[in-house]
């Protein structure tokens, strides 16, 4: 996926979330709604920096909690705004029953998720608790593994969510403090090669149109929900193409690639971790370490959660033997997380189908290291070895 | 585990320590490094230990987990020694730079390194220093500037580049003129055994 650039001299050193409300910058959404906090509170401080000092045109709608900034993200969607916002952990959960609004309405919002735990017990930290809770919501949800990552897919984002064979709402997610507060090498892109990237928006409705007046969010009763609802889990299929197609062109555009996961090494890999966001970096560091001593490991990192690219992940790991789903969350269901489940079900029916086995790592921030990475390969190859799978679902990184 | 240097900043809220990742990684990033700078948070009250790190290569980091193994270490409140392990996960031939009247010989001791010939220890009076040029109490600028000294994972021009090209429009140009003199006079105060 995306081309690791050798050369720093178009670089600069941005956090995360300055990456993130730098792309806000100059995407220039006509609507930002938003509500601060911990660890996104730096995007919105520093969007409002830009706005302050008349570098964008938005209308900063600084609101009174998270529940009405994204209310006002989808008054101002339907109205045919281009939109955005940005949040984490509780806030997002607050949004709740707003997402499937923004999602139902067919809204193409644009939300930077900065990823966090979930109270209690009261947790600033990295892990994946807000957003997979969100998993059902509607939207789209890319992860980013790197800061770099997290700015191309704030641009992506637009495009893909104003599709008109998609018109959904999308969630970039990036990991809370060891992205977004980490500052790295990022090539950031001129102005105007974004404005033309993501184009100008024309909502296909608008509520301002009253020539043209339209209702958002009827009362529909046994005689059209379903149906309403089947458009939008189609629209949420036909993303799939939107997004490739979004990536190919930011590609040729820009020449850092991405589709819906990133495979690494896995030529004739015996076994393979998948793993989203910052921890697939480490991950590659004990694939590397690995490699260099003869053992046959690899390492697929999904990009795209929703939709969930079932066929492409099943293509991926078919060929060996044994797999780990790492989640950063646990589905409290007593069958891991849910990449593992997601996964685990894209591989059922196969041939040969790999053991799939689930572990969940770093809640609340807990380090994940390059050594625990490694455990989980030298498991994986003794299953390879034996046939024996001792624990389907486990945690690891937990003190015993 | 990987081609690059891992540095740690040992100080208390306020002191600049996370600025003086930032800028670190900022200047290296100017040399054509691939560099990480991140701070570790806690409750965030003034006064309380805080530490930042760095990670600077040649190479893109991939890795993205906590830094636990320093080859250098910045210690920016010399009142931490004994409250916090500043030697904590660092190899034998660990770097140490204080900010601190004290001659190199009298902080071996201190840092328990006494005997363990391979770990460099440096001293610089940073809070001095800073006093004088920037007229606050602002260690950070000068430690930096020590650290340009020591090691070489930066140049002295990077760092007083970086500074005049980023911080320009955050502070007043007497500030950066100070903060310049003080990135100046720890590349030149720093001493060692």
């Amino acid at each position: 996926m995306a081309v690791e650039e050798k050369n720093t001299r178009c670089q600069v050193g941005l956090t995360g979330n300055s990456a993130v409300a730098y792309a806000m910058k100059q995407i220039n959404p006509d609507v930002v709604a938003a509500y601060p906090i911990t660890p996104s509170t730096g995007v919105m401080e520093e969007f409002s920096s830009y706005h302050a000092d008349g570098k964008v045109d938005t209308e900063l709608i600084t609101v009174e909690s998270e529940h009405s900034a994204m209310s006002a993200c989808v008054g101002a969607a339907a109205a045919g705004a281009r939109v955005m916002t940005a949040t984490s952990s509780q806030g997002l959960a607050l949004m709740w029953e707003v997402l499937y609004i923004a999602s139902g309405m067919r809204l193409p919002i644009v939300l930077a998720c900065v990823n966090r735990a979930l109270s209690a017990p009261i947790n600033i930290h990295c892990d994946h608790s807000d957003s997979m809770g969100a998993r059902d919501s509607g939207w789209i949800q890319l992860y980013s593994e790197t800061v770099q990552e997290a700015y191309d897919n704030m641009l992506q984002a637009v495009r893909i969510a104003e599709h008109p064979d998609v018109l959904l709402p999308v969630m970039i997610c990036l990991d809370g403090f060891i992205t977004s507060h980490a500052i790295e090498n990022l090539c950031t892109l001129s102005d105007s090669e974004i404005k033309e990237f993501i184009g100008q928006y024309k909502p296909r409705h608008s509520l301002l149109d009253t020539d043209n007046p339209v209702t958002f969010g009827a009362l529909t009763l046994q005689d059209n929900y379903i149906e309403i609802k089947r458009q939008q889990s189609q629209a949420m299929d036909m993303a799939k193409d939107v997004i490739l197609s979004v990536g190919k062109d930011f590609e040729d555009s820009f020449g850092r690639e991405y589709g819906f996961l990133e495979s690494y090494r896995m030529e004739g890999a015996d076994v393979a971790i998948v793993i989203l966001s910052s921890a697939a970096g480490t991950t590659k560091v004990a694939v590397d370490e690995l490699r260099r001593s003869g053992k046959n490991v690899g390492l697929v990192r999904p990009r795209v959660f929703r939709p969930f690219p079932y066929k492409e992940l099943s293509e991926e790991l078919k060929g060996v033997k044994a797999v780990a789903v790492l989640d950063r969350v646990d589905s409290m269901s007593s069958f891991g997380g849910p990449l593992f489940v997601e996964t685990r079900s894209a591989m059922y029916g196969l041939e040969n189908a790999p053991a799939v086995i689930g572990r969940v790592f770093g809640l609340g921030g807990r380090d994940y290291r390059v050594a625990d990475a490694v455990d989980v390969f030298e498991l994986l190859l003794n299953i390879k070895d034996t046939g024996n799978v001792d624990k389907v679902v486990d945690y690891i990184t937990v003190r015993e | 585990m990987g081609d690059y240097i891992e540095v740690r900043w040992h100080g208390r809220a306020q002191q600049g320590v996370v600025t003086a990742a930032k800028v670190l990684g900022e200047a290296a990033l100017m040399m054509g490094k691939f560099v990480q700078a991140f701070p570790e948070f806690g409750p965030e009250r003034m006064g309380a230990p805080v530490r930042a790190y760095n990670r600077i290569s040649d190479e893109p980091i991939r890795l993205h987990g906590q830094v636990t193994n320093p080859s250098i270490v910045l210690i920016v409140d010399p009142t931490l020694i004994g409250t916090v392990d500043p030697c904590e996960g660092t190899p034998e031939d660990g770097v140490f730079i204080i900010n601190t009247p004290a001659g190199a010989a009298v902080m071996r001791d201190k840092l328990g390194l006494a005997g363990k010939g391979q770990a460099k220890v440096y001293t610089v009076d940073a809070s001095k220093i800073s006093t004088e040029s920037i007229g606050r109490h602002i260690p950070n600028t000068s430690m930096l500037g020590a650290l340009a000294k020591v090691t070489g994972v930066v140049d002295l021009d990077s760092l007083l580049d970086d500074f005049k090209e980023n911080y320009s429009k955050k502070y007043s140009s007497k500030v950066i003129e100070g903060n310049l003199e003080a990135i100046r006079r720890g590349f030149e105060e720093v001493k060692g055994e």
